[in-house]
């Protein structure tokens, strides 16, 4: 069955027609606009190997990312990069290949710091394999990590091999009343202190973290930090609505600008629009008409921005690139993805 | 008479060269200062290895820039000149990826040393390449932070040989590997550009070429400043030394102890034989009766500590330990520690010349791994001792030898080879953390098929088409590997029609 399947992707492949790669579409409004047929990978799916000792799970593209994380929970495991799920039917590969990173990334980690290895289809219908399975590997260049958010345009990811962590023991989270300034001030700070602070959200002047590791650690820090205490269950849907968007503040058509700063960076100049803040400081989505002129200010703090989700995507999606750099962006796509065939335009025009 | 126009064709050669050099180095005095150009041999004598000292080759020249822009002018000479540059850093690399290049010019960062920033409110660091990696954390200390991954040889390694390595050390299950610690490379590349990949957000527009940059062993750009992530340094840390009667059982222990859930901060074991070589070095208080010993670290607050620990012990002895102490002090916690961490001096103690391995395997293939290593010191009448970093699977077979007895040394690359052809069979990897370098270069064959290794090839046109940094290195050519006779076969199934060219 899965042999055949690759078979009917690389037939597709080979056609060298332009493809848009697609497992259950729910990051279909990100990145920018392409064009081509459908490839649909979650005929392509399954866990392959799941070695709870081992902390590696591989699985084809089209696994639903729910059902990876079932099995990884009923052995007490998850994946702590948390990619979002903007829908039910989110996989595996689009989680990979679009490399977005959940709640607890600026302490845990983002998709591509838990990415082992993969096994990818290229543009001219080859299996390559990068990576592997174990937590320590140099040898050849970091190719797996490459595709960690290339957005499908160098290779259909087949497969993919990520590296799991033991559910905390303890959890717990605490509101704080403060407004932008003094919240960012508050993280930068607890985020020099050996705290179990895993994630972070403001938003309207209402400060959340959440505290997560050893049972006795997360109780001290409880008290050391003060704040309100959130109860269990509503903390619960919190983080998972903050991780799927599924928020009040990302309703509506408004456009989503997503803002990634160094966290010590002052509240943007943008102040009446709305924001929320994650990360400790380091991730901040802002809903509102913004002229191509965000993605400068994003840059002169030492930052990017990116049209996240609606506005008009004419002026660009992602922040332009320095020149020799796009030019290593072209040599790379064309030794991949020599006749065009994977995502056109979904990361940057010319490719 | 065709003997005699060979040896005229070699000096005319050889005049050529000499004539061309003192282009090359007329070229290079015009940017960089005295002191930072090196061709008479006597000086570029302490160049010809780096911390592998089987392969040593003689450079042309040896430059240490003290400035980017002086890195910026050398790259732009020696690329018109078609000169290639193989960088260099501390030289404590164990892979010869520092081997210099007969034809080429070793590019050292020695001199550009300095820490330039460090924001402990961001808790990050910006440094020169050649910025040691345990003086990071040092001048992160009054602040409460450090550089968290530390490589044995941090004393002596640089910033930029770690991210040419992607270095990790024996906290990496916990904290991560150089990848995971560093935010931003700025570097010069061939042609001449200064590029960034990263930045000092948490992720950069576009490909991540960064991911890329790291563990590249000098192939794709020069380093020339690096930000570092700095984390807070844990409130305390305690460590448990486990003794076993035998391996097989410590294997074990270290699956169970990840199967409970816990990440420990450290998890390393040594065999008999590393045992018996380190104790009478350190008196570290090692078990000399045990078949294997484990270190096993927690950190964190005082009350995370002492829950962890507890957890620690009751897997360990539920796991066939037949002793168990925890370090009660601090000073006690470094003396358990130092015997790991003096496994490679006391090799070189109890043997002339020792040769370390570093691959990778899955955890629950130790016991096979082990085996087979026995039985490969009897087939190569060589002894071996085994460190491991157990956490994260990645083995330091130290196989000791003498070079001065004839043959030893092609036997012991040997054994090795066999050790890293078994590390890809058991679904590991040739190199954890080493590198491939010009030593493990014929063993990426093992692991990689054509055309992966194509792949990679293209990733380094993309930037350096010349093919100009530090060539010859980490990838074979598909040539080198048809002459070594091996080609990695997925699935038992030829799938490269095209490999009779070769």
């Amino acid at each position: 069955m899965s042999d055949r399947t690759q078979d009917d992707f690389r037939d597709r492949i080979l056609a060298r027609k332009p493809l848009r790669l697609r497992g259950g579409g729910s990051k279909d409004f990100y990145g920018g606009i392409i064009v081509g047929d459908v490839l649909d990978t979650r005929a392509y799916r399954g866990i392959v190997s799941y070695e709870p000792t081992e902390l590696v799970v591989t699985a084809r593209c089209g696994t639903p990312l729910a059902e990876l994380e079932a099995a990884l929970a009923q052995r007490g495991q998850f994946l702590a990069c948390e990619p979002p799920r903007f829908a039910p039917g989110t996989t595996v590969g689009g989680a990979v290949a679009s490399g977005l990173s959940g709640s607890r990334r600026a302490t845990a980690g983002s998709v591509r710091d838990f990415v082992l290895g993969v096994k990818v289809m290229d543009g001219e219908g080859r299996v390559l394999n990068f990576g592997g399975q174990v937590m320590k590997n140099v040898a050849g260049f970091d190719v797996s990590r490459l595709m960690v958010g290339s957005l499908g345009t160098l290779g259909l990811i087949l497969e993919v091999s990520l590296k799991v962590l033991p559910l905390p023991q303890g959890d717990a989270s605490l509101c704080f009343d403060m407004p932008q300034d003094k919240a960012l001030a508050a993280l930068n700070h607890w985020g020099g202190q050996p705290l179990p602070l895993v994630a972070s959200c403001w938003t309207q002047d209402v400060l959340t973290l959440r505290l997560s590791g050893a049972c006795a650690a997360v109780a001290s820090a409880c008290a050391k930090l003060g704040g309100e205490r959130l109860d269990a269950t509503v903390a619960g849907d919190f983080w998972t609505a903050l991780r799927d968007q599924s928020l009040e503040f990302f309703a509506g058509e408004t456009p989503l600008w997503r803002f990634s700063v160094p966290s010590v960076v002052p509240p943007l100049a943008l102040p009446d629009l709305p924001q929320l803040i994650e990360w400790g400081g380091a991730q901040r989505w802002v809903r509102g008409e913004l002229p191509a002129a965000a993605f400068a200010l994003a840059a002169k703090v030492d930052g990017h921005a990116t049209l996240f989700r609606g506005g008009d995507k004419a002026n660009g999606v992602f922040a332009p690139l320095q020149a020799p750099l796009l030019e290593v962006h072209r040599r790379l796509k064309q030794s991949f993805d020599p006749y065009g065939v994977f995502n056109p335009g979904r990361l940057y025009p010319a490719f | 008479m065709r003997q005699h126009s060979a040896e005229a064709a070699q000096d005319f050669s050889s005049v050529d060269r000499t004539v061309l050099v003192a282009a090359l180095v007329a070229e290079l005095a015009k940017v960089l200062p005295a002191a930072g150009l090196l061709h008479v041999k006597e000086d570029l004598k302490p160049y010809e290895c780096d911390g592998l000292s089987a392969y040593r080759e003689l450079p042309l020249a040896v430059l240490l820039p003290e400035t980017e822009a002086q890195v910026v002018a050398v790259m732009k000479i020696c690329r018109a000149a078609g000169v290639p540059i193989v960088p260099r850093g501390a030289g404590t690399g164990l892979s010869a990826g520092a081997l210099p290049h007969c034809d080429g010019v070793v590019l050292s960062l020695a001199k550009m040393k300095r820490i330039l920033h460090i924001d402990p409110v961001a808790r990050v660091a910006v440094v020169q390449p050649g910025v040691r990696n345990l003086s990071v954390s040092e001048a992160a200390a009054p602040f409460g932070l450090y550089y968290a991954p530390d490589p044995s040889s941090q004393i002596a390694c640089t910033i930029g040989g770690n991210v040419a390595e992607n270095s990790g050390g024996v906290h990496c299950l916990k904290y991560g590997l150089t990848v995971h610690n560093v935010l931003r490379v700025r570097a010069v590349t061939m042609a001449g550009d200064i590029v960034e990949f990263g930045n000092h957000a948490l992720d950069a527009p576009g490909y991540d070429l960064l991911a890329l940059a790291i563990g590249s062993e000098g192939l794709l750009a020069i380093t020339t400043e690096v930000t570092v992530k700095l984390v807070p340094r844990p409130e305390l840390a305690q460590v448990i030394m486990a003794s076993f009667d035998d391996v097989t059982k410590a294997g074990e222990a270290v699956a169970a102890v990840i199967g409970a859930g816990i990440i420990p901060a450290g998890l390393e074991m040594m065999d008999k034989p590393a045992i018996a070589a380190v104790e009478p070095f350190v008196k570290a208080g090692y078990d000399l009766n045990a078949a294997a010993i484990l270190l096993c670290e927690s950190d964190g607050t005082a009350e995370e500590v002492a829950e962890e620990i507890a957890r620690m012990k009751a897997v360990l002895e539920a796991s066939g330990a037949t002793g168990l102490r925890v370090s009660q002090s601090e000073a006690e916690r470094l003396r358990f520690w130092a015997g790991r961490k003096a496994a490679f001096p006391a090799a070189g103690r109890v043997s002339a010349d020792y040769y370390c391995m570093d691959g990778t395997i899955p955890r629950r293939r130790l016991g096979e791994m082990l085996t087979a290593i026995t039985a490969m010191e009897k087939k190569y009448g060589l002894r071996c001792m085994n460190v491991f970093h157990a956490g994260d699977g990645n083995l330091h077979p130290l196989i000791l030898y003498d070079a001065n007895v004839p043959g030893e040394l092609q036997r012991t690359e040997a054994f090795g080879a066999e050790i890293l052809k078994l590390s890809v069979d058991l679904g590991g990897t040739i190199t954890g953390e080493h590198g491939v370098g010009f030593e493990k270069i014929n063993s990426m064959c093992d692991q990689f098929g054509a055309d992966e290794l194509r792949a990679f090839h293209a990733v380094k046109r993309a930037f350096d088409p010349e093919g100009l940094l530090n060539p010859e290195k980490a990838i074979p050519t598909l040539h080198r590997c048809a002459e070594f006779g091996r080609m990695h076969v997925h699935g038992g199934q030829i799938k490269f029609p095209d490999l009779e060219r070769f």
